[in-house]
């Protein structure tokens, strides 16, 4: 008589391990070395005196403190939160329209209206800024246009070089980073609530200002975040469009590791940058978790 | 038909209209490095003064030029392999490695996107320095890796998500081994999102300038190129046709990157996502950069 032997349930996971090795390798290397420990080593120049060499020597918190003790960087980083506040504002509430038709009434032409808004993701960063340059300029397209219509009888120069012109080049350049973070929230809404707004009295601007709004925050913050970050931290429209008055703290930062090559203070002054994104995604992740993650 | 929907219609002309007013805010200032390429005139201005080649007929036979654009061919296809080779294992090792490891690279991979690209580039321009080869060709990769991570990861996790569960499964349990399983099923599987995830991060690479700028030895690239002739005048026209072309170029190169990221995930019949409770991506195939 032979019995019937339980087979032993196939272990879940037979991963071998050489095979998890492999598979971690790449990802842990570039995740481990280049993003942990390179920011580990800006943390550490930022701790060190500036003598030449690429470390630098000594610990002191000499950087930290000329940081906070002059006006200079105050001004600058208060201007650099500033146009990024005043951009991602811009941003967002000029994409929350774009999304909402894109989420609710695009029908058939979603396809292709999401299409042409992710496109210019895709194209150059500096060109959309130049572009920006051409339009802007004394002699450039906005004013031979104003002056060739009779508008204006010649050019003239507030365009280009201001802060104004900074947030206008930002604003443009980061559009597309806004526009799918809100859509998708906006796309995962379930439909059921909407209708049950609406079946329980609602009006069209009630159900959005109760239901829709508070839902997409989410997606409103995400948005935020991903166009505040790249902001805070440009160099390249300051120095294209902004003029002396629009130097951000990108471009300090920019300046220390290029003509004043001081490494170890430009490394003090990306700490603090990165401190004050820190603290936005903090503040954006208790905003979050206010509205509930409605997953 | 529900009558939310209907009230709703009534403002749709409205939005209709915005979406168009903002389509036109997007794209005009792009299209004028197009129409002014083909201006008869070394300035940006109105009126036009009539239709050149002559600007683009000054793209050939500069050797700067010509080897800005073997450098970043190469810088580009360097970066896109590596990023996207980490896109793949970061995302299958995260959805299917079922370790704490695994899942903490994934998140550091997609932090990226909440470093500005100065950052980067001198964290990796110290990094490059203390390693020992400096500011060059390979610095440039890593960083254009670092920046086309969280794309190639995105892109890779939504379609390793789309692919159905019980097909891994089958293979496993018919007896293949996780190697087999990854290389005959799984990246068979994934094909179109992986050329996706490529191409995308090729365009990233190509157009990258931030980064690049702290890294660049004495071989630059063809953005900067394009910045180190921005402080003549002169060159501006040669500026905008050579620009003219990068769009057209970056425009085909991403139009069928999109195309074959939605065929890919509409190939797959009705995903159900590995995880519902991190939705990385809609129905319609949407990226979603991160979830705070």
């Amino acid at each position: 008589m032979s019995t019937i032997v339980a087979r032993q349930p196939l272990p879940k996971s037979r991963s071998s391990t050489g095979f998890r090795l492999a598979m971690l390798l790449p990802g842990g290397l570039v995740t481990f070395f280049l993003i942990l420990f390179a920011l580990g080593l800006v943390l550490f120049l930022a701790f060190r005196g500036n003598d030449g060499s690429l470390l630098g020597a000594g610990f002191t918190f000499a950087n930290f403190i000329t940081v906070a003790s002059d006006p200079l960087y105050w001004t600058v980083t208060l201007r650099s939160l500033a146009i990024a506040g005043l951009v991602t504002l811009a941003t967002v509430v000029t994409a929350y329209p774009v999304a909402y038709y894109l989420a609710f009434y695009a029908g058939r032409r979603r396809g292709l209206l999401l299409f042409l808004v992710t496109l210019p993701f895709w194209t150059s960063y500096l060109l959309r800024v130049f572009a920006w340059k051409i339009v802007l300029a004394y002699n450039g397209v906005l004013n031979s246009a104003l002056v060739e219509s009779g508008i204006w009888s010649e050019p003239i120069l507030a365009f280009l070089n201001t802060p104004a012109a900074v947030v206008v080049t930002l604003a443009h350049a980061y559009a597309p980073f806004a526009i799918l973070p809100i859509y998708v929230a906006l796309d995962t809404i379930p439909k059921s609530l909407l209708e049950a707004a609406s079946d329980l009295g609602a009006r069209p601007f009630t159900s959005f200002r109760r239901v829709v709004l508070p839902n997409s925050m989410p997606g409103v913050l995400a948005a935020a975040l991903v166009v505040f970050v790249p902001t805070v931290g440009d160099y390249v429209t300051p120095a294209l469009v902004g003029g002396p008055a629009s130097t951000m703290i990108g471009s300090l930062i920019q300046a220390q590791f290029g003509k004043a090559n001081d490494w170890p203070f430009g490394a003090a002054l990306a700490v603090a940058v990165m401190l004050v994104i820190l603290a936005v995604v903090l503040v954006v992740r208790s905003a979050d978790r206010r509205f509930g993650s409605r997953t | 038909m529900n009558t939310a929907r209907i009230d709703a219609k009534q403002g749709g002309g409205w939005l209709g209209a915005y979406v168009l007013a903002y389509l036109v805010f997007l794209y005009l200032p792009i299209l004028l490095i197009p129409l002014f390429s083909f201006n008869n005139s070394i300035q940006a201005a109105f009126p036009l003064q009539g239709f050149t080649l002559e600007w683009y007929a000054t793209l050939f036979g500069n050797s700067a030029l010509s080897g800005a654009l073997g450098n970043s061919l190469v810088i580009g296809a360097t970066a896109a392999t590596g990023a996207t080779l980490c896109g793949i294992t970061v995302s299958y090792m995260d959805l299917y490695g079922r370790s704490p490891l695994a899942a903490t690279i994934s998140a550091i991979a997609r932090l990226p996107i909440l470093i500005p690209g100065v950052i980067v580039g001198i964290s990796l321009l110290i990094l490059v320095n203390l390693i020992g080869f400096g500011p060059s060709r390979t610095a440039i990769v890593l960083g254009h890796i670092l920046v086309a991570l969280p794309t190639t990861v995105v892109i890779m996790k939504s379609r390793f998500a789309a692919i159905p569960k019980t097909i891994r499964e089958a293979a496993l349990d018919l007896g293949a081994s996780d190697w087999t399983t990854f290389r005959r099923v799984m990246l068979p599987l994934s094909l179109p999102a992986i050329v996706s995830a490529f191409m995308l991060a090729f365009l990233t690479s190509f157009d990258e300038f931030i980064v690049a700028f702290f890294l660049a030895g004495t071989e630059p690239t063809l953005p900067l190129y394009i910045w180190s002739q921005l402080r003549f005048p002169k060159s501006l026209p040669t500026v905008m046709a050579l620009g003219t072309t990068i769009l057209a170029v970056s425009f085909v190169i991403a139009a069928i990157a999109e195309i074959l990221r939605h065929r890919g995930l509409a190939a797959a019949q009705r995903p159900v996502p590995a995880d519902l409770s991190k939705p990385e991506e809609t129905e319609r195939g949407e990226l979603q950069w991160h979830s705070t």
